[in-house]
């Protein structure tokens, strides 16, 4: 790895901070509302996992969306203006917090349903099956999907038809106050691999180069094998379940000994170590990064509401197929459109020039 | 004309499409080496090979979850439910996925899926095997709802369920399977949400769809018998739902009856008569009447079974009651 290709992924895990740390605040403040459910504490997943993917792979993962979507290099504009409802929002304003999705970027989301992307990753594997493509899938999960019926529909089928999945558990112990001790028979959950063939594997989460290295491998054998693998990727979330959540099922202490393994602070020893970065050079993208976040912000306060006809729009495809004279009674036929409304790409980020200091 | 049944005008629709573009495939359980439980995917596995006929395990929320899945990247997947009362466990795909998905992308994504199999009553196989389901998911946004009740209808259908870009649920019936009738030879498609009027008769209007036509048809040769003529409009698909066609004949009849396979309570049919009573409240003579199934889950015994279903004489009745006879 370059000392470039570090540093980017470095600031690629600051950015989910940063934009992460400010949502908890305006969220405080009543700007954005619904869920909120931060990843912080995650970030190594999310940023190892997609520094890995093709452009042309897919994939989707839980309501605890924000990092993945960040990770892949979505712009945080779009992404912070979809949490303040806004029509210039990722998903127009319609998905909220837990339903980022960016498909120019093989996002496919963003699911509200514990488990419930699961059968669909399988799906997205069998479509590559069927073109005879060497795309793969990668699903991000928790620890409570496990024990949904889904988890295990998904792995069998996959192992049997042989889909080019990577189904990665980000197992920071609760489900939501339930502790995994109390919600699990088994406490290796990649070892539900095992009753499904599945090769897995136990990873630390809180190091990016760990994490890296297991997907890397698990890339490798979807795309080249067309099996899938069940990873076991030990985190944390620092934060409650979302942001109404206090907590109080785990210790202080606890929280304190997670937060003592930062994938962030690890990662800047590697950076300092192996690729001689000054803390300068760190301390400039750390301003940088939460710039960027600013103007995230001041897009999303600045963008317009959505319009009344926008409620309308994005429930149906408007098809040939469908008589066009019953259509035109219903509002929600009326408003579909033919074609899908992919996001519009924004140019990238470029932090303004400091303003010359006048000489008074 | 050739007359076909209603097995084998799906079994052509599939084999037609899978045909005309490769993007469509097959899955569901028993359907590739068995032939389908119903022998509705007679010959495709022969002719197109396990990876676009599949057979899957007894896993209904995998079938449904790999068609929405596949269909959101680009593939136009059939889902077989071997009944629709098996759908039950694939509801949250159907409901919170396939449904949900564009719009809570904001439009980036479609899913042009087809959910199909047969639903309603069978003959004696009690509760759990014998229940109508399509006011849940009629009852859905984002969801097309289809059902045919005849074969020309089924395979002209089909072809437009698996042609259009949105979800469908195609609902057959199980009884209907053997129901022979004439198929154009020609390729055909029939547009979803067009209704088409299954006799024609000015006294009284009957709505009815899948198999409650052939009630409804039985009861119209009684009434013709005391000089009633009544008229059938088959609405044939549910959602989005041909209202126009349904006005315009009570417009003409001025009485409307309104059959249905599945329970009264929040069902279709008052969907029906809450648009009837609105569009065409100066035409009515009378009240709306409903013929539906009783609020009871179905039994078993032939004769409770009898006493379930909307029968021809209950539909008789409820046109004597709107025409006060």
């Amino acid at each position: 790895m370059t000392k470039d290709e570090a540093l980017r992924l470095y600031r690629d895990m600051l950015l989910i901070r940063r934009f992460e740390e400010r949502c908890a605040q305006v969220y405080v403040e009543g700007k954005i509302g619904g869920f909120l459910h931060l990843y912080i504490g995650q970030e190594a997943v999310a940023v190892g996992a997609m520094s890995l993917l093709r452009p042309d792979d897919y994939f989707l993962g839980s309501y605890r969306d924000h990092g993945y979507a960040l990770a892949r290099g979505t712009d945080p504009r779009p992404l912070m203006a979809e949490l303040y409802g806004r029509s210039t929002g990722i998903s127009r304003g319609k998905g909220g917090s837990m339903h980022f999705y960016d498909v120019p970027a093989g996002n496919f989301g963003g699911d509200g349903i514990v488990g419930g992307h699961l059968p669909l990753a399988a799906g997205m594997g069998y479509a590559i099956r069927l073109r005879q493509t060497d795309q793969v899938v990668l699903c991000f999960f928790g620890d409570g999907a496990v024990n949904e019926g889904a988890f295990h529909e998904a792995l069998n089928v996959s192992a049997l038809w042989g889909l080019p999945v990577v189904y990665v558990i980000e197992n920071n112990r609760y489900g939501m106050g339930t502790s995994l001790d109390r919600a699990s028979s088994v406490k290796d959950l990649y070892q539900r691999g095992s009753a499904y063939g599945i090769p897995r594997r136990d990873v630390d989460g809180m190091d990016l180069l760990t994490v890296r290295g297991a997907l890397a491998e698990a890339i490798d054998r979807a795309r080249r094998e067309k099996r899938p693998t069940l990873l076991e990727v030990e985190t944390y979330r620092y934060r409650g379940h979302s942001m109404s959540d206090p907590g109080k099922y785990r210790t202080k202490e606890e929280v304190e000994e997670m937060m003592r393994h930062d994938p962030i602070v690890r990662f800047t020893s590697v950076l300092t170590e192996q690729h001689r970065v000054a803390q300068s050079e760190l301390d400039a993208i750390d301003k940088d990064v939460q710039a960027q976040v600013t103007d995230a912000v001041t897009f999303a306060e600045t963008s317009p509401w959505p319009t009344n006809e926008e409620l309308f729009q994005d429930v149906y495809v408007r098809s040939p197929y469908i008589h066009a004279k019953t259509a035109d009674n219903d509002p929600a036929w009326r408003a579909a459109q033919k074609d899908d409304r992919l996001p519009e790409p924004f140019a990238p980020w470029v932090q303004p020039a400091a303003p010359a200091k006048v000489e008074s | 004309m050739p007359v076909i049944t209603m097995r084998d005008a799906l079994n052509a629709a599939m084999k037609e499409e899978m045909r005309r573009d490769p993007s469509v495939f097959l899955l569901g359980e028993e359907v590739a080496e068995y032939q389908g439980a119903y022998k509705i995917t007679q010959g495709l596995f022969q002719e197109f090979g396990e990876w676009r006929v599949r057979d899957t395990p007894i896993a209904e929320e995998a079938i449904a979850g790999v068609a929405v899945g596949a269909a959101f990247v680009g593939m136009r997947p059939i889902a077989e439910m071997m009944t629709f009362n098996f759908s039950l466990l694939a509801l949250d795909q159907i409901v919170n996925h396939a449904a949900k998905y564009r719009y809570m992308s904001g439009g980036q994504i479609r899913c042009p899926m087809v959910m199909r199999g047969p639903s309603g009553a069978a003959a004696q196989v009690a509760a759990q095997h014998s229940q109508a389901f399509e006011s849940w998911f009629a009852h859905i946004p984002g969801l097309v709802v289809v059902m045919p009740s005849t074969p020309k209808d089924a395979k002209g259908l089909l072809k437009s369920a698996i042609r259009d870009d949105n979800p469908v649920i195609f609902m057959e019936n199980e009884v209907l399977y053997n129901l022979k009738g004439e198929v154009p030879e020609e390729e055909y498609t029939i547009p979803l949400g067009l209704g088409d009027v299954k006799r024609r008769g000015k006294d009284v209007t009957i709505v009815a769809w899948s198999r409650s036509t052939q009630f409804a048809l039985q009861a119209a040769e009684l009434l013709a018998k005391d000089g009633i003529e009544a008229e059938l409009v088959d609405p044939r698909t549910l959602r989005p739902l041909d209202e126009d066609l349904i006005f315009e004949s009570v417009r003409k009849t001025n009485r409307c009856v309104v059959v249905e396979e599945g329970w009264r309570y929040a069902g279709f049919g008052a969907e029906v008569v809450d648009r009837v009573q609105r569009g065409c409240f100066d035409d009515l003579d009378a009240p709306v009447v409903r013929v539906t199934a009783a609020d009871v889950p179905m039994p078993y015994s032939k004769m409770l079974e009898k006493a379930f279903l909307p029968q021809p004489e209950r539909v008789v009745e409820a046109v004597h009651q709107v025409l006060y006879r």
